[in-house]
């Protein structure tokens, strides 16, 4: 057994768990471990980041991108602080980023030392689990129950603190090979008697629905999704967390529901007999909030990993605590070879639905409309490419009309709401899948947020696409100002915004500005297809309004379908 | 409605604050909390009693399940259950009032574990209304200071847990 100081340990454990990429920042109390670094540096990128959110955000992007636990390195205090948003954003929407800081030496623990906060207190609600690790030797222990409870069961985050002692001493390096704890035993399978039930009720059903969340997507379940809903003819759903894990253009789906789901996907749950929710966990974006009005002619099936979600927002009537694929596979393995399905009526009336108020825009003005960009966009990309967008109106639209294929192809921060995400994650993303082509749509006030990370990107001599939406507006405050504030625009424009393609090329980046809308097919064609890290702006209509809306609180046959819906 | 609710946790740090942070995270109140080692030095067991919406409840107690410091997570509430409570009362002692003291302690098997020249400190087990049954009783004879254990509870019969894990 060799002997060795933690800074080694950390390295080597690392890569017995398989990890090749690194996002971090320097600083004071692991000076060490970048000291040590350098010695594996042909195993293990290290990428700097420029702020500590932007690396955690990374990390996440590329935990969302591969599946696989993104990680961070950073020092103590402000640095780990600065980690805290890009934490919980990770676990608001279950992705395994794990956190390792350094931190005061043990004897000064608690004593208000130089940089010192209190990163297990702080992190503790947004974490699934965190350490602080008080033994050099614990280490790889330490660090490899970091990652089994990371990525197993509902992906979440998980933070080790490494105080200055443990990562300076020196013991035998002893990498555990498995991972056993008493109180953290994740259910895959899921009960079979509850799943016969499931099964009874699908066949039984007239007007079955599935609705489709992001644990589909971290449960890599596609394939199993795809053959369940064609054997049953069910039509498919999904949350914004959701999209991807079902091909867009296939027939039976039918786009995202919610608070600016579509007609036909929100009037569906409505009017469904039937629910089958697999990963999603009823969020009021997803419901329209008004959880007594949610589904009121359905029974309501919910297949889960997570225990704490099941019975929460809304009770169901037959859940099944498991592994989405695992139990859609125990599902497909109970069914007759010769199903009655006489879906006609259903998918007729569902087809209607789509008919009656399909999402659309008409861009013939002037002004570029963001819904027109966001369109062009997936088709010249043919909905092939790794999008990451932030938080706001682009956001939704890029939800709306975006033809996403493939699960991990739609990487957004649904469930915190992040603003600030995008571009760190997008390149997390392209770290995680350099094959793809991956581009970040944001808004100008989104991308303000993050926009040093620009540094990074332009650093490591990525190959990534930036698409910013300038509308000189938070857009989607506007939006709400305008709906339902009287038009009462506070804060919501800015008055100063940099000139972002100067800002661009000032970072060694390329930037373009497109203006007409007769400009926009072309522009992005000619940005997609320049090498490097090329930042598009596009000036849009401030006036675009993100539609269908259900009201917070509303039901979901309750959309606001357009201007003239608003009293 | 009140719950008492019994977990067996990893005897470390920070798992206490895990537990409470649940709470304090819905603006909930714990009423009372007990917490020490078993016969298993690693683990420890909590009885926490706490008063709220059953709905929530029940959330919190998934939330335990999901904590990887939680091995094991009963709810006693609806169980056939032993429950006590240990107090210690410092109680002023007058001359008039001392044979009366001494009186109620031997009727409710209170231990006189204290005998000062102003004050009497007792000791009482018993079930919560019996606790504040003896308080109440003390209370117009002048009681200095308290101490209160809360409740630690246990079901009747042990029976393995089909939840999580194994109990020790
Ligand atoms: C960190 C953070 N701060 C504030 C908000 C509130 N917020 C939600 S959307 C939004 C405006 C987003 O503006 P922009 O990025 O320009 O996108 P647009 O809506 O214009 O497309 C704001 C301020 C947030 N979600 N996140």
């Amino acid at each position: 057994m060799a002997r060795m100081i933690g800074a080694d340990m950390f390295f080597e454990t690392l890569i017995h768990q398989g990890i090749d990429v690194v996002f971090g920042i320097p600083g004071g109390y692991v000076l060490k471990v970048y000291d040590v670094m350098t010695k594996y540096e042909d195993r293990i990128k290290h990428v700097l980041a420029r702020h500590e959110q932007g690396a955690t955000h990374m990390a996440d992007g590329y935990a969302r991108a591969s599946g696989k636990p993104g990680v961070v390195l950073c020092t103590s205090g402000p640095a780990a602080t600065n980690t805290v948003t890009g934490i919980a954003t990770a676990q608001m929407d279950s992705s395994p980023v794990v956190v390792f800081t350094g931190q005061v030496p043990l004897p000064y623990l608690g004593s208000d030392a130089f940089q010192e906060a209190d990163h297990i207190g702080i992190t503790r609600p947004c974490t699934k689990h965190n350490y602080l690790v008080r033994r050099t030797r614990d280490l790889p222990l330490a660090m490899k129950e970091a990652f089994y409870i990371a990525s197993t069961g509902r992906p979440s985050p998980v933070l080790v603190d490494m105080p200055k002692d443990v990562i300076l001493g020196e013991d035998e390096l002893v990498i555990p090979e498995k991972v056993s704890l008493r109180g953290y035993k994740p259910v895959m399978k899921g009960n079979i008697a509850q799943i016969k039930k499931a099964v009874g009720m699908i066949l039984k059903a007239k007007r079955p629905l599935i609705f489709g969340g992001g644990g589909l997507i971290w449960s890599e379940a596609s394939e199993e999704l795809k053959t369940f809903a064609h054997r049953l003819e069910i039509p498919v759903t999904s949350t914004l967390m959701g999209l991807g894990s079902y091909p867009a253009d296939d027939p039976l789906f039918i786009s995202m529901l919610g608070m600016h789901g579509s007609y036909a996907a929100n009037m569906a749950v409505h009017e469904s007999d039937l629910v089958i929710s697999i990963g999603a966990r009823f969020d009021d974006r997803a419901t329209g909030g008004n959880f007594e009005k949610f589904a009121p002619y359905a029974k309501i099936i919910h297949i889960d990993i997570d225990p704490s979600t099941i019975d929460k927002n809304i009770v169901v009537h037959c859940p099944i605590l498991g592994d989405a694929k695992t139990v859609l596979k125990q599902m497909l393995e109970l069914l007759p070879s010769e199903i009655k399905k006489n879906r006609k009526k259903w998918l007729g009336q569902i087809n209607k639905w789509e008919r009656e108020h399909p999402i659309g825009y008409e861009q013939n003005g002037d002004k570029i409309l963001t819904t027109y960009v966001v369109d062009t966009l997936s088709n010249i990309t043919k909905g092939e490419a790794i999008i990451v967008s932030d938080v706001g109106q682009h956001q939704m639209w890029v939800a709306q009309f975006y033809k996403f294929k493939y699960p991990r192809t739609h990487i957004t921060s649904g469930g915190l709401g992040t603003m600030g995400f995008g571009f760190p994650a997008a390149i997390g993303a392209k770290f995680a899948r350099p094959d793809k082509q991956v581009i970040c749509v944001c808004g100008d006030g989104s991308f303000q947020m993050n926009m040093q990370e620009l540094a990074t990107a332009v650093e490591n001599q990525m190959d990534l696409k930036i698409i910013l939406m300038n509308n000189r507006h938070h857009g989607m405050v506007r939006q709400w100002q305008t709906m339902f504030f009287d038009g009462n625009y506070s804060a919501s424009y800015f008055k100063v915004l940099p000139d972002f393609v100067k800002l661009a090329e000032s970072f060694g980046a390329k930037g373009l500005k497109v203006e007409r809308p007769e400009d926009v097919e072309s522009s992005l064609r000619e940005g997609l297809s320049t090498e490097g890290v090329v930042l598009m702006e596009i000036m849009v209509d401030c006036e675009e309004l993100v539609y269908p809306m259900i009201a917070p609180g509303g039901a979901m046959n309750e959309m606001i379908l357009g201007a003239s819906d608003i009293a | 409605m009140r719950h008492t609710i019994s977990l067996f946790v990893d005897n470390e740090s920070g798992v206490l604050s895990r537990v409470a942070g649940l709470f304090s995270a819905r603006g909930f109140n714990i009423e009372s909390l007990n917490v020490a080692e078993t016969m298993d030095p690693e683990t420890s067991r909590i009885t926490l009693v706490t008063e709220g919406d059953d709905f929530i409840i029940s959330q919190i107690i998934k939330r335990f399940n999901n904590m990887v410091n939680v091995i094991n997570v009963t709810d006693l509430t609806d169980e056939p259950r032993v429950e006590r409570e240990m107090v210690l009362i410092r109680v002023e002692a007058k001359d008039k009032t001392r044979a009366e003291i001494l009186r109620m302690a031997d009727i409710f098997r209170a231990k006189v574990l204290d005998v000062g020249q102003k004050t009497y400190t007792l000791e009482l087990t018993g079930d919560k209304e019996k606790v504040n049954a003896f308080i109440g009783l003390l209370l117009p004879l002048g009681i200095k200071e308290i101490a209160r254990t809360g409740t630690v509870a246990m079901e009747r019969e042990a029976k393995p847990s089909k939840k999580k894990g194994d109990k020790k």
